[in-house]
């Protein structure tokens, strides 16, 4: 069902609602008169008018790189596109620990890594250790969290064996490498195991610069978190879903 | 460019509890192997080959050694044996234990066994002498351009996954103006235990390294210096599992200059420390035999510690790092300590801080060729922010004085560098660097000021930190975190089984030419 309060039909916005967009690229071949026509005809043939190649560089013998400006002539409608929002409810650190407490009455075993070979642990650290992420202290410092860093480059078997022997109630992963979709592949392949183990029970999140709630719940996760994440949403976010499992959340 | 004023006295401690960190390190060094050092000296020895698998031979030889127990002995050792038993040539020695898995026992002495691989060892020095004699003499052939320029040397960054690809955009690059190109490796690269064979078009997040790949990109830089008559840089990564073996590729195939550090790998790939320990040494006396340069990882600490309360930190592994080198034959013009641009931008006056951590480098550091990387960490996607951002990084190299800069990239949040990132990238650093040629002249220091006082205290703690090391000793400074907030110990980590002692008659004619080399 199409949201009808949302506006419909929307454009980009620059000077009014005139659709102006910018596009910058190379093209595979020397800067020339012929080579900005051909900028232009490319331009145009994402959907742009009005279309203005304000800067031709010359970025090696044989590329050329483009500045363009345009109008584009298509519209959306915010209304019809759905987007799978995580549930956060507006808890404060203190509240959740005094709602897993009062509410849950057990401690949350969390398990967290970086997987596959990759190597990144600053964001995996942000969500978990003490220190946190911008002011918002980790799942650590919860009184009512157990929560395990396995670190970087920790392969699948070994994060889902560990999940096993903390029986964990959620498995937070990092993937930062996306190059050629390396990610996805590595993401799913926990998932497939996940279910061959019997272990798909336990709440699976996913998160990176470059995942979204969207992208985690194709890949099979139960929720994905983005840039800026803060440990205070994923926690509150694994408190509600498990409150409802137990279904007295109110 | 006005000096700042730190104390002399301070220098010297650092560097006197720097060289003697190292010291007690290389007692260690003097009396181990690994894995990774065995398989470089058959290389050295010219042996060559994979089995059907595609494990090269070099690796198949050493496992042979170390299941047989007599790797500790050297796989020279074994090698001369097989000669003195009737093998030709190392290679088919090699060919025997590696594929046929015949260890012979040992008769000949240690001495004997140099003695038979003299010729073999003569020929392995001449044949990498004369891979820097090619390279040095083709850079002296570009000299005059040499001193037509000015301001830091441009180094950028190739990543497409696919050698052919990577060699397409080191030659755009070098049409943009850049002077330094460094093809990075692939995402897991580093713990692999062994080098690929061949050309590679499949890589993550970087390209593999191997000596077809290496040559590949030094072919296309070859014929694009020959265009535009200047001298063009090509560097590579010399660090996980195969730090030694890397270098041994990278000076065959004429590399300028490589990533090399004694600490990266453990801290931030979690290997072995005694592992890296080793191996760093033995590569570094490989780049120093040829002449190369070794770019160092400090700025990597300021990602997972905090870019304020470490920045002393990254100067005491510019010490650590500079007295390692040294104990490896390496002159402090090839010594490209690595420092960067890393503090969040939200800081009120953290450019200025930026200016006094750049400038107190430069003055410990004069004569290095000393390496000035951009902002990463808290780059965000919004390009054009980040775009300035590398301004004001541009303006601190060229005010500075930095021999090398890493230039940043506007995408740098978001994926490894496009063409057009290189191109936009070297347009900016040119505009910077020119417009700002003599800022550095113009500037004398407020003896009171933020930046001089940022410049004492980050050195005050540096010496007390390396004094404090001096005390407990290097493992035991890793396992307490002292480097970017990473805790290391010393038998932990991947590659450890690799590492052995070396037995008493252990034999090692390549090492010993490369350490009479200094
Ligand atoms: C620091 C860094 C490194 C450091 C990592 C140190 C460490 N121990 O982590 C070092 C130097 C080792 C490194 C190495 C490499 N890196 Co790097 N690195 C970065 C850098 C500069 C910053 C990443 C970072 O720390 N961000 C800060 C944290 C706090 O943000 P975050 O990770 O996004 O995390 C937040 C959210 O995403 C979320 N989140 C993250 N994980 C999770 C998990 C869960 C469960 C949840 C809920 C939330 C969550 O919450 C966090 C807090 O808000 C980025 C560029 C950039 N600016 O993003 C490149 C970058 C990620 N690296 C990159 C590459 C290519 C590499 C290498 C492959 C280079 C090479 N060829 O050697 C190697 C990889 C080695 C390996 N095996 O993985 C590329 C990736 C390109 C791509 N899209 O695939 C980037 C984008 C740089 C670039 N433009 O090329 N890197």
């Amino acid at each position: 069902m199409p949201d009808n309060k949302l506006p419909r039909h929307i454009r980009a916005y620059g000077d009014r609602i005139d659709g102006s967009v910018q596009m910058s690229f190379s093209l595979p071949m020397p800067a020339s008169e012929h080579a900005k026509e051909v900028a232009k005809h490319y331009a145009e043939a994402h959907g742009l008018d009005h279309v203005l190649v304000a800067s031709m560089e010359r970025a090696s013998d044989d590329f050329s790189f483009f500045v363009v400006y345009g109008k584009s002539k298509h519209t959306v409608s915010p209304g019809e596109i759905k987007v799978p929002d995580v549930h956060i409810p507006t808890w404060s650190p203190k509240e959740i620990d005094e709602h897993i407490k009062t509410k849950l009455k057990r401690r949350i075993v969390i398990v967290g890594a970086c997987t596959g070979f990759d190597a990144h642990t600053v964001g995996i650290d942000a969500i978990i250790n003490i220190k946190g992420a911008a002011g918002d202290k980790g799942l650590e410092s919860y009184a009512w969290i157990a929560a395990y860093n396995l670190g970087a480059q920790v392969d699948n078997p070994s994060l889902l064996a560990k999940a096993r022997d903390l029986k964990a109630d959620a498995v937070l992963v990092s993937q930062i490498i996306t190059q050629r979709d390396i990610h996805k592949e590595n993401a799913q392949e926990l998932i497939l195991l996940a279910q061959k183990q019997n272990l798909r029970h336990m709440k699976f999140i996913l998160g990176g610069p470059r995942i979204d709630n969207l992208l985690a719940q194709q890949l099979g996760y139960d929720a994905g978190f983005g840039s800026g994440t803060k440990p205070s949403d994923v926690a509150a976010y694994i408190l509600d879903v498990l409150l409802k499992e137990q279904g007295n959340h109110q | 460019m006005n000096l700042l004023p730190i104390r002399p006295s301070d220098v010297e401690d650092c560097r006197h509890s720097a060289a003697s960190i190292a010291d007690a390190m290389q007692k260690f060094i003097n009396q181990h192997s690994t894995v990774s050092i065995e398989r470089t000296i058959l290389l050295f020895y010219g042996v060559a080959g994979a089995n059907a698998d595609g494990i090269p031979l070099i690796n198949l030889c050493v496992e042979q050694c170390v299941n047989a127990n007599i790797i500790n002995q050297g796989v020279a050792y074994q090698i001369a044996q097989h000669i003195k038993a009737g093998s030709c040539s190392p290679q088919e020695s090699a060919e025997k234990i590696g594929y046929g898995g015949e260890i012979i026992p040992i008769t000949i002495t240690p001495q004997e066994a140099i003695d038979i691989l003299k010729p073999f060892t003569k020929q392995a020095m001449e044949k990498i002498d004369s891979s820097c004699h090619q390279r040095t003499t083709t850079m002296e052939g570009f000299e005059s351009h040499e001193q037509k320029r000015f301001g830091p040397l441009k180094y950028v960054i190739v990543a497409t996954g696919n050698i052919h690809d990577d060699a397409v955009q080191a030659q755009a690059a070098a049409q943009s103006g850049a002077d330094i190109i460094a093809v990075i490796r692939s995402t897991a690269q580093s713990l692999l235990d062994y080098v690929p064979i061949g050309a590679t078009t499949e890589g993550f997040g970087g390209t593999w390294a191997t000596q077809e790949n290496f040559r590949i990109v030094r072919a296309a830089l070859d014929i694009e210096q020959e265009k535009q008559g200047r001298y063009l840089h090509l560097v590579n990564y010399s660090s996980g599992l195969c730090m030694a073996e890397i270098a041994y590729m990278a000076a065959i195939e004429r590399l300028d200059m490589l990533l090399n550090d004694a600490m990266y790998g453990i801290l931030f790939r979690d290997i072995n420390p005694r592992r890296t320990l080793l191996d760093q040494y033995v590569s570094r006396r490989i780049i120093a035999r040829a002449n190369m340069v070794i770019n160092t990882g400090e700025d990597n600490y300021l990602t997972t510690a905090d870019a304020i309360d470490a920045a002393h930190t990254v100067i005491v592994s510019h010490f650590i790092n500079e007295a390692f080198a040294t104990q490896a034959g390496l002159q402090k013009n090839q010594m490209g300590l690595g420092h960067a641009f890393e503090i969040d931008k939200n800081i009120e006056d953290s450019f200025l801080f930026e200016i006094a951590q750049a400038q107190l480098v430069r003055q410990l550091f004069p004569d290095h060729p000393i390496k000035w990387m951009p902002s990463t960490k808290h780059k965000t996607g919004d390009i054009f922010w980040s775009h300035r951002v590398d301004g004001m990084f541009d303006l601190i190299g060229i005010m500075t004085g930095q021999s090398i800069e890493l230039l940043g990239m506007m995408t740098e949040a978001i994926h490894t560098p496009f063409l057009h990132d290189r191109f936009i990238a070297l347009k900016s650093a040119d505009y910077i660097f020119k417009t700002a040629r003599h800022l550095g002249d113009e500037i004398s220091w407020k003896p009171e000021g933020i930046v001089v006082k940022r410049a004492q205290n980050v050195l005050t703690d540096a010496k007390t930190l390396l004094q404090e090391i001096e005390q407990t000793g290097f493992f035991s400074a890793i396992a307490k975190g002292s480097f970017g907030d990473v805790c290391r110990t010393e038998t932990g980590g991947k590659g450890a089984d690799g590492v052995f002692e070396r037995h008493e008659s252990y034999v090692n004619p390549i090492l010993d030419e490369l350490e009479t080399n200094a």
